[in-house]
């Protein structure tokens, strides 16, 4: 039913985001706990760091990066060091990029869902003999499940989504970069309506599926999203 | 330094509040924490459970849990705590919060073996449920089970009574009763209810504003004039007796004690079991003889030990000692002066009536 070229850019949008999701879960994890717990006074700035992505035209995000890891930058000059050669327009940077762009989305549930869980039960387990890790992996994880589902969630559909910093890190590769958005892009650009119509038909029903699961595991969360 | 025994000394301060105690508690039985909201009791349990951290040192039977260079952290002491709130892990059943405590006991030995404590707290059929589909009392008894179930060397008790109602109390208090009678480990309970430390502690420590005021086993402590002219109406001593004969014309049952004997009300006592008797300083009276046509039927022979002030300029209160005993009487300098007794003399005291608590 689809195209060759839209199922490539389908399918390879679908692989960057799940990579993107499963890397943002690991990394928000650490982030989210210790923003949740820290009376630390740098606690408010890091959360402002965290969120600018939110704020940000996707394009400055893109930019910067972009700098940051073309041959002269400072990121760039270290992979070129290890033999990597310069991450912008490959897919690797784009998982970089997306990662970076995303993280907000993740970070705060996950962060809501810690700050959310009594004192009382970390102690309680304290007392009863759970070490930190203990603590943490029996206690605090089980009780957050519904966080890190809805930041997944949120995680997935926005690198789904993106747009600005995929034209700016990954410009447009078949079966590289070229993911459902710019691909949708291309087709307007073309004039080839037919096909810009069939793949935003499907990014409408993927937005909404997405939304209402959303909503099905988290009735009392809607303004996360 | 005995081995023997709990020897804290802790100093801490919050804005608006220091806690300034240096205490020797005896390793057995059930240590009440008691004072007003504020006086800082849950704050020395949380101090000896190492949730908080106060400048000090903390050693039990001789084992340093904190000192200048220790401080062992909650986790790895071997002691157990009971929340007000009940901290019953809401992601897993009753049967697998006892399960998380006892997998990870504290003693090997299982004074404690699972089955058996859920006997004791009659949780059997809770098991499979959740914490949110439990009611007050059962949370806290399910929370107690959980504690017993680490098999600690001390249990810590913050007010493991304050978020249930007065009935739930009623109901529950019977459970703690039996745990005092089982327990071999000490207990270290903190209350503001006098009726919960009358029928609980063996000893205990009073607190005001962070500090201890006084600190002594229950029968002697409470009778100190000092402290109990701060309880009014209130003040009372608590004996321990033995139930010596019963008269079931009447329900009643003679109640002996080291220096007297006293007619209670007979709650199915069985001849030869140990009762709490709480004897109120508002229902005794003085008289210089046994007065055999008062209705008023136990009259006690007693000493007078002490007399200070009550809570009001017309009132006096009397510490009298009887056997090992003591008991207190509240009446008016008036009253008092027309006996014409003083400190040393032997006189009868009336003991309207006796509260059983046990």
């Amino acid at each position: 039913m689809f195209s060759d070229a839209n199922l490539t850019a389908i399918l390879l949008t679908a692989k960057l985001a799940s990579i993107v999701t499963i890397l943002l879960l690991l990394i928000s994890t650490p982030i989210a706990w210790w923003l949740a717990r820290t009376h630390c006074r740098a606690k408010v700035a890091i959360e402002a760091l965290v969120a600018m992505p939110i704020v940000l035209p996707p394009s400055v995000i893109g930019f910067y990066l972009l700098v940051a890891m073309g041959p002269e930058g400072p990121v760039g000059q270290l992979t070129q060091a290890l033999g990597l050669g310069t991450l912008p327009f490959t897919f690797s940077g784009l998982v970089i990029a997306s990662i970076f762009y995303s993280l907000p989305f993740v970070v705060q549930p996950i962060q809501l869902a810690f700050e959310n869980i009594s004192e009382h039960y970390l102690e309680a387990a304290a007392t009863l003999g759970a070490s930190p890790l203990d603590r943490f992996l029996t206690i605090a994880l089980p009780l957050a499940l519904p966080g890190f589902l809805t930041g997944g969630i949120l995680g997935f559909a926005h690198t789904v989504g993106e747009f600005g910093v995929v034209l700016m890190i990954g410009g447009n590769i078949p079966d590289v970069t070229r993911v459902v958005s710019v691909q949708i892009y291309d087709y307007v650009e073309a004039l080839e309506y037919d096909q810009a119509w069939e793949l935003s038909a499907i990014m409408i029903a993927f937005s909404f599926v997405t939304l209402l699961l959303l909503y099905l595991f988290n009735p009392n969360k809607r303004k996360l999203a | 330094m005995s081995k023997s025994g709990i020897e804290t000394r802790f100093y801490l301060e919050h804005p608006g509040f220091t806690l300034d105690v240096d205490l020797s508690i005896p390793a057995q039985g059930v240590t009440a924490l008691f004072g007003p909201s504020g006086s800082g009791k849950s704050t020395i349990l949380r101090c000896m459970a190492g949730l908080e951290k106060a400048q000090g040192k903390f050693m039990f039977n001789g084992d340093v849990w904190q000192d200048d260079n220790t401080f062992t952290p909650p986790h790895q002491r071997p002691i157990a705590y009971v929340f007000q709130e009940s901290a019953l892990f809401p992601h897993m059943s009753v049967m697998a919060n006892l399960n998380y405590a006892f997998k990870r006991r504290k003693q090997s030995n299982t004074d404690f073996p699972l089955d058996k404590t859920i006997a004791l707290l009659g949780i059997e059929h809770l098991l499979d449920r959740k914490p949110a589909k439990l009611s007050g009392g059962e949370k806290q008894r399910v929370a107690i089970a959980r504690s017993l179930a680490v098999n600690p060397k001390l249990l810590l008790m913050d007010e493991p009574l304050a978020a249930l109602d007065v009935a739930r109390k009623r109901e529950f208090l019977p459970f703690l009763e039996k745990l005092h009678d089982t327990l071999k480990m000490p207990v270290i309970y903190v209350s503001h209810s006098p009726t919960e430390v009358a029928r609980l502690a063996d000893h205990i420590v009073l607190l005001k504003e962070g500090q201890v005021e006084a600190s002594g086993a229950l029968n002697h402590t409470l009778s100190r004039l000092d402290l109990s002219s701060q309880l009014d109406e209130q003040a009372s001593v608590i004996i321990e007796a033995r139930i010596e004969q019963l008269q079931s014309e009447w329900h009643l049952a003679e109640a002996e004690f080291d220096g007297g004997k006293m007619w209670v009300r007979d709650m199915n006592f069985v001849i030869g079991s140990q009762v709490r008797l709480q004897v109120l300083a508002r229902d005794v009276s003085l008289t210089l003889s046994p007065d055999e046509d008062s209705s008023i039927a136990n009259t006690i022979e007693a000493i007078i030990e002490e007399v200070g002030a009550g809570d009001h300029p017309a009132i006096l209160l009397v510490r009298l000692k009887v056997g090992a005993n003591y008991l207190l009487c509240r009446l008016t300098s008036r009253s008092f002066h027309h006996l014409g007794v003083s400190v040393g003399d032997d006189v009868w005291a009336q003991i309207k009536s006796a509260a059983i608590i046990e």
